[in-house]
């Protein structure tokens, strides 16, 4: 008999942090991909009580958070009680990925150096998301607040998006 | 470069992956005949103008989009997804 | 030498920096050139060809002489132009292109053998014989020219990239682009305004005109304080917005630490931003154009705008004694200032004879209409000039003269997207053709428009216009006061005589040579610039290109805009190649992907190999073991005779869902997945639309809609991809979900006689007997933890893989390792995982190399008769089968030499070793512990056929040859009793 000991993504990867920007990884959370069946999306939304986020935005549920995930996805966070089955495919996809959170007043200046999306407030307000290329790796970055993302990348490369991070945070502070 | 994704809107080219030819989503019937065969599989015209060509965007919603554009000028004229019934 | 009072410098404020070893001391606001000047050095390099002598020509970063290396080792900038470079506390400069020193160099002997040296010298000297080319002439040549040079050391400097969005981009912060951005911000547009000076102002900060009845510099001030207040202004100065590209794309280069003492830790020195503008204002400006005559290139003779910018900004007069030689009203306003500044101007010399009349406050001067400076003397410094009146020559002391040839519109970025620009009679040159770069607007000087007040009311309409585009209303508010003089200009590019007259002063491109080129019928002005090398230089011809056409012109009989201009591409100033790549270095080169099994795998000192992104195990080295066959050996017999644990994570999974999931796999596989059971296992081929083998894995039937794909490590993108591909664009009908769960499982193959040994001490409920036949899968627990189990094998041994969500990746892998040891067997890594898979005849993409067809592999049969799938149709053509085709075999040395190489080619035992006998070619290779015999896969020419057959292995490259015996690619357990006992 054994006993399987879970481990984070980023277990002893985060740095200190930068020039008031922080780099943290929240409390690990049940992860669920959500593909509507044809025809299902209705029915989808109806069991999840709320509206499907539309491309690009994500929207609240209960206790659960529904991200636009790309075409036809949507991830949701946190435990879902609803039965889907025959309306959508559930995939679970809670160590699939590497979640960290930016805090800062500077996080978008972060986020300038690493993705290819325009993250002003006035273009990617609270609740924006997007699935983009976060240097080199394909992720999902979504504002949580004014100065406040959620960045997701494969879980393989939780060191990768720690060492990208970090030069981007201390090029950031450098500025002064 | 940019784009536009039919979902995600304006992007930046590298959330891209460029596969060719429009031409890929219009599949012959299995029996259509060697020479349908080889234009699908083979055969490409090289426009100084107007292309249509198939784009995936990878780094994104990974939705497959018929971009139409021109190699002179580098305008991107039109964006739809690819669902094999366009024109 | 400075003059009191004068000038945009801090004098509380003395730097000190060193020039070839020497100290001075300049001003903060000073740029290097601005400090040498102060302190009366002119010298400052060497041309490029003939070593002449060479002077600070402008105070721009079009400056073609002055380039300098700056720093040491990893931090050796070489060719940074003086007039960019700002001063600071310990800057170390030196001078370039000159032995043993900059005042005395003996490549000057070079200009004394010029007469031979001339355009095309060195194609027409050093053609014959043809092989001294690469190994005498062009090593020596290459010594000789060249300017500076890097240090050969890493460069140890941090680099920045990033992006960045607004609705309007000004480019130029000069008297254009601020009012553009002060318009735009106003209308509350989010605006950047960049330029590539550490002084946003432009020619403001270097003229002596009034705006609104304050100094111009002093409103420009005002303007960048009201603009740097706004939240939508983003203010980038030292940022050289270097290339217009597609979709509203500009790459912009900002120097971060340059002027900086010391550097700070961990800060980027530069920056290259891509900036994403909905429209732009280009407000680049102009750049003076020199006059060629006779010994042009002294230094001392700058532009007429450099001295004035010297004079005004800087404070600093670049003589004693100036004279000043003119083709337009420059002349006069470069004399006013000199003179008003207290500096002697010796003589004001105008081309024009319908000059205009001095004004009162010059009365004295010595002032000659219709005159045309044909030559100038002195060594290292211009120290005379000669003139050429109606009344004869006549020569007036100088150490310095201002030229004033009149001004170039910087239409660089507009030509980057194919633009042409268009001549235009008035002010003889080149304005940008309208609509050149989508959504960016020229305005000003570089737009054609020379006067302050033209300049306010163009930068004005343009961020009008280009806000309209967007949607976005602007105002012209009122414009405030300012010069609004004509340009009046008689064209003047080469003062006729003899003797040599510079075009393009660092790459030595003289007047002659343009000619020459022309006589040799190099007419074309691509041609002429390729022959003389006119415009090659790193200023690319912005101080030469437009006169060195018009000489051309001139020659050819045709008129400028006939001949053409040159292309301008990018980048606009020069961007040093690392700060392209940014972080990209090192570790930030790529991303790296690291295994669940890494950390342990390390711990046990398992040397890692990258596999694309992945890092896995090579081998697991026991003690006492010093190489890597040892190890690998051991790990076989482990996993033959024992149980051997791998983590096989990185190969690509896909979650397939929906009630059209079975179909869809039917038509990605060549063979048929809807009729396969749920709770089992089938291998998979699948094939690219041309009929060749693209990838292969094996899938599971979990639920009867349920599916997961598994793909080979490398080709896991290509699969989704592809799968996408066929679920979007050709069967858009079907009802089905595609899903990566790559990430989600760490997955390990438990390999060996024992693996059910093993399992049964791990899993919370041992597994059933005759539940887990061979391609069995379904749902395990282990310690409470849901996982997979699939009973599959890469080994040809009894063997599962199972799986668990990886936050128990690390902690499983431990334990399957030290189970695995209590019965006798271990880790294993690729190397064994390799051997084990060639011993079997498993195909990779060793074999799958994109030239391969099913049945080349043995597998047509796999190719499913009853269904349509992607590639049959073209796997089914003429020549894609059959004996014809070089068919999967194995191979075995039976001769004196053992050893076989993965690479070489095959030929009958008898035959020559060359292409036209070649019969096939070897793809894997390994040492069989099992079989004590090196093993290898390969295609051979109707290989099925041959086998028992002999045919010899050459491997042209490493120099082996062997003999090897044909064989089934199957050579252990061909009966396959293992995998299924």
């Amino acid at each position: 008999m054994v006993d399987l000991v879970a481990k984070s993504p980023c277990d002893g990867l985060l740095p200190p942090e930068i020039a008031g920007l922080r780099l943290v990884e929240p409390a690990p959370q049940r992860l669920t991909s959500i593909a509507p069946l044809r025809g299902q999306e209705t029915a989808v939304a109806e069991s999840l009580g709320v509206t499907l986020p539309v491309p690009g935005q994500s929207a609240k549920a209960g206790g659960v958070e529904l991200v636009w995930f790309g075409m036809g996805t949507y991830l949701a966070l946190g435990e879902i009680t609803t039965d889907l089955s025959g309306k959508a495919a559930l995939t679970d996809q809670s160590d699939a990925w590497t979640v960290v959170e930016l805090t800062g007043p500077r996080a978008e200046d972060v986020l300038a150096r690493l993705a290819p999306v325009d993250f002003r407030l006035s273009q990617f307000a609270v609740g924006a998301t997007a699935r983009t290329e976060i240097a080199h790796m394909m992720g999902s970055i979504t504002r949580l607040a004014q100065d406040r993302f959620r960045v997701m990348v494969f879980r393989s490369m939780a060191k990768t998006l720690v060492h990208d991070f970090t030069l981007a945070m201390e090029a950031v502070g450098a500025r002064g | 470069m940019r784009l536009t994704c039919p979902i995600c809107g304006e992007r930046d080219r590298r959330e891209f992956y460029y596969k060719g030819d429009a031409v890929a989503e219009h599949r012959p019937d299995p029996d259509a005949g060697e020479a349908a065969w080889d234009d699908y599989v083979h055969l490409r015209d090289n426009p100084a103008g107007v292309t249509r060509d198939l784009w995936y965007h990878e780094m994104g919603c990974n939705a497959w989009v018929v971009v139409t554009r021109n190699t002179l000028t580098h305008e991107v004229i039109e964006t739809r997804l690819a669902t094999g019934g366009g024109a | 030498m400075r003059i009191a009072g004068k000038g945009l410098i801090d004098r509380t404020d003395a730097v000190q920096f060193s020039f070839d070893g020497r100290m001075f001391q300049g001003y903060r606001g000073d740029t290097l050139a601005s400090a040498l000047l102060a302190n009366g050095q002119h010298l400052v390099g060497r041309s490029f060809k003939y070593h002449r002598p060479r002077g600070i020509l402008t105070s721009g970063s079009e400056e073609p002489n002055a380039l300098v290396t700056v720093g040491r080792g990893g931090r050796q900038s070489p060719n940074v132009r003086a007039t960019v470079q700002e001063i600071h506390d310990g800057l170390e400069a030196r001078s370039q292109n000159r032995w043993p020193s900059l005042n005395f160099d003996v490549m000057a002997v070079n200009d004394l053998a010029s007469p031979f040296l001339g355009a095309g010298f060195y194609y027409k000297t050093f053609m014959y014989p043809r092989a001294f080319w690469e190994k005498l002439y062009e090593p020596v040549i290459r010594r000789a020219a060249g300017l500076g040079a890097l240090s050969g050391a890493n460069n140890t400097d941090r680099y920045d990239r990033a992006f960045a969005f607004c609705d309007l981009l000004v480019i130029g912060a000069g008297p254009t682009g601020l009012m553009a951005a002060l318009t735009a911000a106003r209308a509350g547009a989010d605006v950047i305004l960049a330029d590539e000076d550490f002084r946003m102002g432009g020619r403001l900060l270097a003229e002596t005109d009034q705006i609104d009845g304050q100094p111009a510099h002093d409103w420009a001030r005002d303007i960048l304080e009201e603009l740097a207040e706004m939240d939508n202004v983003r203010l980038m100065p030292r940022t050289n917005v270097f290339g217009a590209y597609d979709q509203g794309t500009y790459g912009a280069l900002e120097r971060l630490e340059h002027h900086t003492a010391t550097r700070r830790a961990g800060a980027p020195v530069e920056c290259y931003w891509r900036i994403v503008a909905r429209q732009a204002v280009l407000a680049a400006g102009s750049i003076e154009r020199p006059i060629a005559f006779r010994n042009n290139d002294r230094p001392g003779i700058m532009t007429a705008g450099a001295v004035r910018s010297y004079l005004n900004r800087w404070g600093v007069a670049p003589g004693k004694r100036v004279a000043v030689f003119s083709n337009n009203d420059d002349g006069l306003r470069t004399a006013r200032d000199l003179v008003a500044a207290g500096v002697h101007v010796s003589a004001l010399i105008d081309s024009r004879h319908d000059a205009p009349d001095l004004p009162a406050e010059l009365r004295g001067l010595r002032y000659v209409k219709g005159a045309k400076v044909c030559d100038s003397g002195g060594r290292l410094r211009v120290d005379r000039v000669t003139y050429r009146s109606v009344s004869g020559e006549d020569s007036v002391q100088a150490d310095c003269l201002a030229m004033a040839g009149g001004w170039n519109p910087t239409v660089h970025l507009t030509c980057h997207m194919n633009g042409r620009p268009v001549w235009n009679e008035d002010i003889q040159s080149f304005v940008p053709a309208q609509g050149a770069v989508p959504g960016l607007h020229p305005a000003g000087a570089c737009n054609g428009v020379f006067s302050t007040l033209a300049c306010l009311r163009d930068g004005q309409r343009a961020a009008i216009d280009a806000l309209g585009a967007i949607g976005i209303t602007a105002t012209a508010g009122d414009l405030p006061r300012a010069e609004d003089a004509p340009y009046r200009i008689t064209p003047l590019w080469a003062v006729p005589g003899k003797g040599r007259a510079w075009l393009d002063f660092q790459n030595d491109v003289t007047v002659k040579d343009v000619k020459q080129a022309a006589t040799e019928n190099f007419r074309s002005v691509e041609h002429m610039k390729r022959y003389t090398t006119q415009g090659m230089a790193t200023d690319q011809g912005k101080n030469s290109n437009v006169a060195a056409l018009a000489v051309l012109a001139d020659v050819t009989g045709r008129g400028i805009p006939e001949t053409g201009t040159t292309t301008f591409r990018p980048p606009f100033s020069p961007v040093s190649i690392a700060a392209l790549g940014g972080p990209g270095q090192g570790k930030g080169f790529a991303p790296q992907r690291f295994t669940t099994s890494h950390k342990a795998s390390v711990e046990a000192s398992a040397p890692m190999i990258e596999a694309g992104l992945w890092y896995r195990p090579s081998y697991f080295p026991a003690p006492g073991e010093t190489t890597w066959r040892q190890s690998c050996d051991r790990e076989v017999g482990m996993v033959r005779n024992t149980v051997g644990v791998c983590d096989v994570s990185t190969l690509g999974k896909i979650d397939i869902q929906g009630k059209d999931a079975g179909a869809f796999l039917d038509f990605v596989y060549t063979n048929t997945f809807s009729t396969l059971k749920v709770g089992r296992v089938r291998y998979g081929l699948m094939l690219r639309e041309d009929g060749f083998v693209m990838d292969d894995g094996t899938t599971a039937r979990l639920g009867e809609t349920h599916y997961v794909m598994t793909t080979t490590t490398a080709a896991a993108g290509e699969v989704m991809r592809h799968l996408e591909f066929a679920r979007q664009a050709l069967l858009p009908d079907m009802d089905v979900t595609l899903m990566s769960v790559t990430e989600q499982w760490a997955q390990f193959a438990i390999a060996g006689p024992k693996s059910r040994a093993l399992l049964d001490d791990l899993l919370d409920d041992p597994l059933a007997e005759g539940d887990w036949p061979f391609m069995a899968c379904g749902p395990v627990t282990v310690s409470g933890v849901q996982g997979r189990l699939f009973r599959i094998s890469f080994s040809g041994e009894h063997a599962y893989e199972l799986a668990v969500p990886a936050r128990y990746g690390d902690s499983l892998f431990r334990a399957l390792v030290d189970q695995a040891k209590a019965l006798g067997g271990g880790a294993y890594g690729m190397e064994a995982l390799n051997v084990l898979r060639i011993e079997k005849g498993f195909i990779t993409h060793a074999e799958i190399h994109g030239r391969i067809t099913a049945d080349d592999l043995g597998m047509g049969g796999m190719v499913s008769q009853k269904k349509d799938c992607i590639g049959k149709t073209m796997s089914e053509r003429p020549g894609l089968s059959g004996p014809s085709r070089e068919q999967l075999v194995g191979l075995r040395p039976v001769g004196e030499v053992k050893q076989l190489t993965a690479g070489a080619h095959l030929f009958e035992p008898e035959a020559e070793a060359t292409r036209e006998n070649d019969q096939g070619y070897v793809t894997s290779v390994c040492y069989s512990p099992t079989l004590g015999t090196m093993l290898g896969m390969g295609f051979l020419k109707n290989g099925i056929a041959r086998i028992g057959e002999k045919v010899r292995m050459v491997d042209h490259l490493r120099d082996v040859e062997a003999i090897c015996e044909v064989t089934h690619p199957v050579v252990f357990d061909p009966e396959g009793g293992r995998v299924r006992g």
